[in-house]
C-alpha cells in the first residue's frame, strides 16, 4: 500500500515548514509564459535581482536572451570568485538503496551488483583520490540507513579528514543531532537533491522507502545548518518534471533558507536525467542543452555568490564552456560505481547512471589552466 | 624625494613605503607576481583557506619573498574561529599579521563588527598584529584600537563589488578621528577612488577585484599606484580647502578697533 507522502515517519524530526510552504507556493504560482522580453532585460539590468527578476530569466521569453545572460554571468562569476574554479571528486562508498525510485540505478528493484566498501576499502579509495591531487571530496552512499548507517558514515568522513582538506556528504537525509555528529567527524557541507518540487509527481516516481517523505527530504538543509554544516547543496533532477517550475523552486529554496541563515554557503547542482543500468531510455526529455545553461545562467544571476557544480552528466564540451562563465566548481575522476577508484575492491559496485565525461584529475587540471583560469583543490578550512 | 623616504606606513614594527596593499584570490596563480610588481605592493593579502593546500601550485609559491603576507581569516563566523584561522595560518608560516574577517553572511559578505572586536582581542593577547576589516563605525573603531588593533580597515563598499566610496562620510570620520592607520579596504573599483581616499587622509589603500577583474591586470595595477602615490602627496601637501560658503563681500566682524 503506497503511504501519504507528506506523512512523517515516527524516528523524522519535525521542523516548522515555513520555507517549504513558501517555496511551493512560489512554485504553484510561477507562471513561465506570462513573462516578456522586456521584463527579461530589466532582469539583466539589476544589481540585486529580486525572485519576480529570477523568474523572467527562466522564462520561455528569455530563451533568446541566452548571450546577454552568460556575459552578465561571467562578470558575476569573476567579480565573487575571480579566475578560480574549484576541483572535486566524488566517492560513492556503498550502493545500497532501501528506496524506490523509478528513475535511479540505485533503486531497491534494480538488479544491480551491490557493495558497501569496508573500512580498509575506502582507505585504499581515498589514498587512490589524494594520490591524484585532489584534496575536496565528496562521500556518496545510496540511501540506505540499515546497510550504510550513520557511525559507518561518520567513520568514512574521520578517514576523509586525514587526506582531504574538505569531506562533504551526499547521503539520505538525517535528523540535526545526527548531521551534528557528521560534522564534528570532519564534514562540513550535504547536499540534498529534492529531486522534483511537484508534489504530485514527486509522489509518483518514489514508491517506497524513506525518501517518499516529501517534508523531511526538502527541510534537509535546514536541518545539516541547524546541526553545523557550513555549505549546503541543491538540486532539482531536471527531466522529472516542469524544468522550469523546479529550477525557480530550487533557486527559491536556496534563497530562503540563506535568508533565514545568512552564513549558509550555498551550491547549486543541475543534474539532468540520465541512462541507468536496465534502462538505457531514461533521459533529460526538453531538457536540452540550451534549456540546462538557461537554468544554470539564472542560478548564478539570481545568487551569483553562490558555488554552481557542472555534473559529470554532461559531455566534456559543455562543462568546459561553462567553467568560463557560470559554473565554479567541477569534479574530475568521477565514479559513480562503488570501489573503482583503486584495485583494491574485488566485490565492486554497479553504477548510479551513465557518465559523459570520464576525465581524470590532471586532464581537467590542464582544462581550466589552458582557459586562463586558476584550478583549485581546496578552498575551505573546517574549523 | 627625502621627503618619501620618510613618508613610511609603520605596522607591527615594520616600515612600508608603498602604500598600496594588493588582494591575491582572484588571480591566475602566474599573474600575482606581474600585479605586485607594478603595484609596487610590498603587502599582500591571502586567504589562508586558499594557502591550506598540499597542490603541486601553492599560492605562497607565487608570492614574491620580499612581500610581507597579511593572511585573512576568511571563513571565520565567530572570534574562536578567527583565532583558529589564525593560528593556522602561524603554523604555515605566513608570520605574526593577520588580517581580522569574521563574515556571518555569505550574500553581501559584510564584517560582523561586534564579533571582530572580540576576535581582536582574541588575537593582541597571542601576539599578532592584527589588521581588523570592518564596517566603518566610529564606535566599533575606538573598540579595536582599544583592543590593541595595528590598524583599521574600513570597507569602501560591499566587497568585490568595485563601487567606490559608498561610505565616504564615515570613513572621514575615522579618518579624523581614529589614530592608528586607517586601511580603506573593500569595494574600490577604480583608481580615482583610491586617490581620493588617500587624498582624505587613509594611510593606505587595499584592493583585489578591481585589478584582478581588470582587462589588463599590470596596466591597472599600476594605475593604482600611481594614483595612491598621487593621493598621498596631494595629502601631505594639504589639499585647498573647499569653501562651504561664498566670502562675504560685507564683513560682519570690521568694526573691531585695535
Amino acid at each position: 500500500m503506497e503511504t501519504n507522502p507528506l506523512q512523517y515517519e515516527a524516528d523524522m524530526q519535525v521542523l516548522p515548514q515555513g520555507v517549504m510552504e513558501e517555496v511551493l507556493r512560489r512554485r504553484e504560482t510561477f507562471q513561465p509564459e506570462s513573462y516578456t522580453r522586456s521584463d527579461v532585460k530589466r532582469a539583466l539590468c539589476r544589481a540585486n535581482r529580486t525572485p519576480e527578476d529570477f523568474a523572467a530569466l527562466l522564462s520561455p521569453a528569455a530563451g533568446d536572451s541566452l548571450e546577454e545572460m552568460a556575459q552578465a554571468a561571467k562578470s558575476e562569476t569573476r567579480r565573487h570568485f575571480g579566475n578560480a574554479v574549484q576541483i572535486f571528486t566524488p566517492l560513492y562508498i556503498a550502493n545500497y538503496c532501501e528506496n524506490y525510485c523509478i528513475y535511479c540505478g540505485f533503486n531497491c528493484h534494480n538488479k544491480i551488483k551491490r557493495a558497501r566498501l569496508n573500512d580498509e576499502e575506502i582507505d585504499e579509495e581515498m589514498k587512490a583520490i589524494r594520490r591524484e591531487g585532489l584534496e575536496e571530496i565528496l562521500i556518496l552512499t545510496g540511501e540506505s540507513r540499515k546497510m550504510s548507517d550513520v557511525k559507518y558514515i561518520g567513520e568514512a568522513v574521520k578517514k576523509a579528514r586525514k587526506y582531504f582538506k574538505m569531506v562533504g556528504l551526499e547521503i539520505y537525509p538525517l535528523n540535526v543531532d545526527e548531521y551534528a555528529y557528521l560534522h564534528a567527524c570532519g564534514a562540513d557541507s550535504v547536499t540534498v537533491f529534492q529531486e522534483t518540487y511537484d508534489l504530485q509527481r514527486y509522489e509518483k516516481l518514489h514508491l517506497a522507502g524513506h525518501k517518499r517523505v516529501f517534508p523531511y527530504r526538502i527541510c534537509a538543509q535546514e536541518r545539516a545548518l541547524m546541526g553545523g554544516m557550513r555549505g549546503v547543496g541543491f538540486a532539482a533532477l531536471l527531466g522529472l518534471s516542469d524544468f522550469r517550475r523546479d529550477a525557480f523552486a530550487t533557486g527559491m529554496h536556496a534563497y530562503l533558507l540563506q535568508r533565514k541563515y545568512p552564513q549558509a554557503e550555498i551550491s547549486f547542482s543541475c543534474p539532468r536525467l540520465r541512462p541507468i543500468l536496465h534502462n538505457d531510455k531514461i533521459n533529460p526529455k526538453d531538457v536540452h542543452e540550451p534549456q540546462l545553461l538557461q537554468i544554470i545562467l539564472a542560478y548564478r544571476l539570481f545568487m551569483p555568490f553562490a558555488s554552481i557544480t557542472i555534473s559529470t552528466r554532461e559531455r566534456e564540451e559543455f562543462r568546459n564552456h561553462v567553467i568560463g562563465f557560470a559554473a565554479t566548481k567541477i569534479s574530475a575522476g568521477s565514479k559513480t560505481g562503488i570501489g573503482e577508484h583503486s584495485h583494491a575492491v574485488s566485490h565492486a559496485g554497479d553504477d548510479q547512471f551513465e557518465i559523459a565525461d570520464t576525465r581524470g584529475f590532471d586532464a581537467v587540471y590542464a582544462e581550466i589552466k589552458a582557459q586562463g583560469l586558476q584550478p583549485v583543490t581546496n578552498d575551505s578550512v573546517f574549523v | 624625494m627625502e621627503k618619501e623616504k620618510d613618508d613610511v606606513l609603520a605596522l607591527g614594527g615594520k616600515k612600508f613605503h608603498s602604500r598600496f596593499i594588493l588582494g591575491s584570490g582572484k588571480y591566475s596563480l602566474e599573474l600575482i607576481r606581474a600585479a605586485v610588481e607594478e603595484a609596487g605592493a610590498e603587502i599582500l593579502t591571502l586567504a589562508l583557506r586558499r594557502a591550506n593546500t598540499q597542490a603541486k601550485e601553492n599560492i605562497l609559491d607565487f608570492i614574491p619573498e620580499t612581500a610581507t603576507l597579511l593572511p585573512n581569516t576568511s571563513g571565520a563566523r565567530t572570534a574562536e574561529e578567527a583565532l583558529r584561522i589564525a593560528r593556522m595560518a602561524r603554523e604555515l608560516g605566513c608570520g605574526d599579521f593577520i588580517k581580522v574577517e569574521v563574515v556571518r553572511d555569505t550574500k553581501y559578505l559584510l564584517p560582523d563588527n561586534a564579533e571582530t572586536v572580540r576576535a581582536t582581542e582574541l588575537l593582541v593577547r597571542e601576539g599578532f598584529t592584527v589588521l581588523p576589516y570592518m564596517y566603518p563605525d566610529l564606535n566599533t573603531a575606538r573598540d579595536l584600537v582599544d583592543a590593541g588593533a595595528a590598524a583599521v580597515m574600513p570597507l569602501a563598499a560591499p566587497i568585490g563589488s568595485n563601487r567606490g566610496l559608498c561610505t565616504k562620510e564615515f570613513l572621514q570620520i575615522l579618518l579624523d578621528e581614529i589614530r592608528v592607520p586607517v586601511i580603506v579596504d573593500a569595494g574600490i573599483g577604480k583608481p580615482s577612488e583610491a586617490a581620493a581616499v588617500m587624498e582624505m587622509g587613509a594611510a593606505a589603500v587595499m584592493a583585489n577585484t578591481a585589478i584582478a577583474t581588470a582587462g589588463d591586470i599590470r596596466r591597472m595595477a599600476r594605475a593604482f599606484r600611481l594614483a595612491i602615490e598621487a593621493g598621498r602627496e596631494a595629502y601631505l601637501a594639504g589639499t585647498g580647502r573647499v569653501q562651504q560658503l561664498a566670502s562675504a563681500s560685507s564683513p560682519l566682524t570690521d568694526f573691531l578697533a585695535g
